[in-house]
């Protein structure tokens, strides 16, 4: 057990350095969900004024917006960080040592749970300085930073699994707008009980991403609802079981040892 | 101007050739207003009901225009991608040297962009069609809706292509494409302007697309407001992102 947590913690530490290394990779998932967050909060403001919408702060509202998008900006540093060690040989190199594919996996997402980490306290302390007030109190805050955590988790490991599949970092790339579509036909912006067009609302009720959100949109404006929370738990790592078997399964065929 | 033209058709037959051998290339700019389009007309459409929105057409046809003028602004940023890659590669110094009338180049970029974006804006049409998007204008105001997409189109690449030819990477890739996306977004994007409140309807009125946007979901409408403006404020844009991009040619000349 000590040996793979020790390979987790090597290539984690790799992973997290080479993030932190890289301005350009961790700036804009710490500025572009806070950017969009200020406007289109103020942007949408009004719908605050249609019957039964939950708050009256559509900033409160909109915050989960910043976590979920801060995780696919996780989703898709882990997957590209991934594909250059493929494409640069690191993988190959890594078969020929005795690291076991699930400390290598555990470890790949070191850097997207990292960041993810240092978003979560970020986006959280600048939406209270903005005057969000969080109804589940400070244990309904720390639960957000766990959720946004594994969500950024959920995300990086699918990340992984892309890149695994797709061995390039283009091909990762060009699936991240596919993932981005996912957060914008859920109840990002609008509560679903309000989604006026049947489609759309039946599209963001089966969306996973949904669940997510409200389960982090709950804590911040309706306190302790446990359908929410366990439905966003229960998906969060619903997507990093599901990823990590993926990876995993795929990993076997990328080091494959001869 | 027949050695711009000369130069202008054949690179922009070249720029369209790559374009169709390279799905990758044509489909994100097509993907994204689209996604965008069914993300605020089916999620936002209960907007329609907050007190004080008045459009006769619709939140369809109103979120229409936002979307069709920012994927104008982005097929031209695109495109700036485009030119950046050229650099990289060195077909653009090549071109440089080649080309009897450089101005020809930005040129050529220009009516590529405008013959991609006018693909998209075609399928957007017809998707927003599908989608019961109502049309209160007669054919000339929807007419006038598309010519500002167009001069829009054309601000988007001028603005590109200047920052594409001052760096010569695609590392300029966020430059291009942030403002813009700031400029779209600081626009009444969700609702009219009168129904902003705060620093955003500050912004938004000093925002020159606001009277682009606003103009054009007049016309859409058939009801048409402060159209000479936009106009006037479009064609300006132009003037001065032209400057920009030949400015950024001449950048280019001097780095050889």
């Amino acid at each position: 057990m000590s040996v793979i947590a020790h390979q987790v913690w090597l290539i984690a530490r790799r992973s997290l350095v080479r993030t932190a290394r890289q301005p350009g990779v961790w700036i804009p998932p710490l500025t572009f969900p806070l950017i969009l967050m200020a406007v289109n909060s103020n942007g949408l403001r009004a719908a605050t004024r249609l019957p039964g919408f939950p708050t009256h702060s559509f900033l409160a509202f909109f915050v989960p917006f910043a976590f979920m998008q801060g995780a696919l900006f996780a989703s898709a540093i882990a997957g590209t960080d991934l594909a250059r060690d493929i494409d640069n040989g690191f993988l190959n190199r890594l078969a020929l040592t005795p690291i076991r594919g699930a400390s290598l996996l555990l470890g790949e997402i070191g850097g997207a749970v990292g960041l993810g980490a240092i978003q979560a306290v970020v986006y959280l302390s600048i939406a209270l300085a903005a005057g969000v007030h969080i109804d589940a109190g400070v244990p309904g805050a720390v639960l957000i930073l766990v959720l946004a955590i594994l969500v950024a988790a959920g995300f990086g490991t699918l990340g992984l699994w892309l890149a695994l599949r797709t061995g390039s970092g283009e091909g990762v790339q060009s699936m991240f707008p596919l993932l981005f579509f996912l957060l914008l036909i859920s109840s990002m912006n609008m509560p679903r009980n309000l989604i006026e067009v049947s489609w759309f609302r039946d599209a963001a009720t089966v969306n996973p991403v949904s669940y997510m959100i409200e389960a982090l949109r709950s804590l911040v404006i309706v306190g302790w609802d446990g359908q929410a929370l366990a439905l966003g738990f229960g998906f969060a790592i619903a997507l990093i079981a599901l990823s990590l078997v993926l990876s995993a399964r795929q990993l076997k065929v990328r080091m494959a040892r001869t | 101007m027949r050695g711009t033209l000369h130069v202008a058709f054949g690179l922009a037959y070249r720029q369209l050739t790559v374009l169709f051998k390279n799905p990758s290339l044509f489909l994100p700019p097509m993907l994204f207003p689209l996604m965008n389009f069914a993300a605020f007309a089916g999620g936002l459409s209960r907007l329609r009901h907050v007190p004080g929105f008045h459009f006769h057409s619709g939140y369809t046809a109103f979120t229409f225009v936002f979307v069709l003028l920012q994927s104008a602004a982005f097929g031209g940023v695109f495109a700036g991608f485009g030119i950046a890659r050229d650099f990289e590669r060195g077909f653009a110094r090549r071109m440089l040297v080649s080309a009897p009338r450089r101005e020809g180049l930005i040129l050529g970029y220009a009516i590529a962009a405008l013959a991609r974006w006018t693909m998209i804006a075609g399928v957007l049409t017809i998707t927003a069609l599908v989608f019961g998007m109502q049309i209160g204008g007669s054919g000339v105001d929807v007419f006038g809706m598309y010519g500002l997409a167009v001069i829009f189109n054309t601000v988007g690449l001028l603005w590109a292509c200047g920052v594409a030819m001052r760096f010569r990477s695609v590392q300029a890739g966020p430059l291009m494409q942030t403002p813009v996306f700031l400029v779209l977004f600081l626009a009444p994007v969700y609702v009219p302007l009168a129904l902003l409140h705060g620093w955003i309807h500050t912004v938004a009125r000093l925002n020159p697309l606001t009277f682009l946007l606003e103009a054009g979901r007049s016309l859409l409408d058939g009801n048409p407001d402060q159209v000479v403006t936009a106009f006037g404020i479009a064609f300006a844009l132009v003037a001065i992102f032209a400057v920009w991009a030949r400015t950024g040619l001449a950048s280019a000349e001097r780095a050889g």
